[in-house]
């Protein structure tokens, strides 16, 4: 079993490529239709967990599911296979291109591919920024954050912990504690001030 | 302290804090590069490319070629099962507990305030690989504060401009960008 939880894993892995929002699909496939060790409702479940724990989304919901299956031998069995392929893989291109890398042929290509990089990770912010900016809040503390991760050089650590803390204090005043929806944007004067103060606070 | 033992928390670390997946870890990458010279900002845009374009989960990607650049095939291994494990005692403890988890009206506000603040981290991030791809900083401090045409790389900013709207309308993968951007690079001496 911990055999066959690995092997899943690793072949998941192998065919994720990019951010964890390919996995999805992915673990549908291999965990409900062809192993059938849970159902359908529990990968989403376990997908929506996943996005809500520190760690990549993919891992955790490896975690998650190899911990259903198999407790926690299983969980670590399903994390391990998951990883594999990257290990394997990276270590020999990384090594190829450390021996290539100073062509000034192989620079130029990497010089514009990260005009590429530039152009995915705007668009991969544009995409994320639809879930998490939904009102005048939302927005000034990321661009509170941004401001002070460029130009204040404050690390990230500090910058999510007090992201953490403003999300528990602007729900709470928004009433949103002890109910489970989200309200509509409210955005008032008061609570922005309030916010560009938890930003700033670092 | 040894470096393997560096990347080890450092990894661990970052496990902890980058949530939400995918480029999450990139903000904390940066922070990395600053603090410690292993590797500069323009390696981790290029481990960025290759971690996009190699198949395996980005942010395992990353955090092997990071550990493998910063100190070998052990700094690899290292860096990766580091940043594994804090997810796994955590997955641990939460998936017995699951139901309480999901319906819990605190993990909805912690990320009421988190998703917006990842947002911003990414776009600090974005904004270092901006400055490095699209600007050209050392030939305009070579010239001079006079010339403000040598600040701005001009194909470098029209490819971006072009990719940026084809990678939003077409949704093609990742890889294709990657490798034409790469034919572009090498055509045009980037």
């Amino acid at each position: 079993m911990y055999l066959s939880l690995f092997f899943t894993f690793f072949r998941i892995g192998i065919l994720t490529f990019g951010g964890g929002y390919t996995v999805l699909p992915l673990l549908q496939k291999e965990t409900v239709e062809k192993k059938q060790w849970i159902s359908q409702l529990e990968v989403i479940d376990y997908y929506a967990v996943g996005q809500c724990l520190p760690g990549m989304i993919g891992v955790n919901a490896a975690i998650l599911i190899g911990y259903k299956v198999k407790g926690r031998g299983g969980s670590v069995a399903a994390a391990a296979g998951f990883a594999m392929p990257s290990l394997l893989i990276i270590l020999a291109i990384a090594s190829l291109i450390q021996n290539i890398a100073g062509l000034p042929v192989v620079q130029s290509a990497f010089a514009g591919i990260r005009v590429a990089v530039c152009a995915l990770v705007v668009n991969a912010i544009y995409t994320m920024a639809q879930k998490a900016i939904i009102n005048p809040i939302t927005a000034v503390l990321a661009l509170a954050v941004f401001i002070a991760a460029v130009w204040l050089q404050v690390s990230p650590v500090p910058l999510v912990i007090a992201a953490a803390a403003a999300g528990l204090i602007l729900s709470m005043r928004e009433g949103k504690l002890g109910r489970k929806t989200q309200a509509a944007p409210n955005g008032g004067d008061k609570d922005t001030d309030e916010e560009s103060q938890a930003g700033e606070e670092q | 302290m040894s470096r393997y033992l560096l990347l080890c928390i450092e990894f661990a670390k970052i496990s902890i804090f980058a949530i939400g997946g995918g480029l999450a870890s990139l903000p904390f990458l940066y922070s990395l590069s600053d603090r410690y010279a292993w590797f500069s900002h323009g390696d981790l845009a290029d481990m960025v490319a290759v971690s996009e374009s190699t198949p395996g989960p980005i942010g395992i990607n990353m955090a092997t070629y990071v550990g493998y650049t910063v100190a070998g095939v052990l700094g690899g291994v290292l860096a990766t099962v580091s940043y594994i494990i804090p997810s796994i005692l955590i997955g641990v403890i939460v998936a017995r507990f699951l139901e309480k988890f999901k319906a819990s009206p605190y993990v909805e506000a912690v990320f009421y305030g988190i998703r917006p603040a990842v947002c911003g981290l990414i776009g600090a991030a974005a904004y270092k690989i901006m400055s490095i791809s699209l600007l050209d900083l050392d030939a305009y401090r070579i010239s001079g504060s006079a010339s403000l045409t040598g600040l701005f790389r001009l194909p470098a900013i029209l490819m971006f401009g072009v990719m940026t709207v084809m990678n939003h309308k077409l949704k093609w993968h990742p890889v294709v960008y990657i490798a034409i951007a790469a034919v572009i690079g090498v055509l045009l001496k980037f």
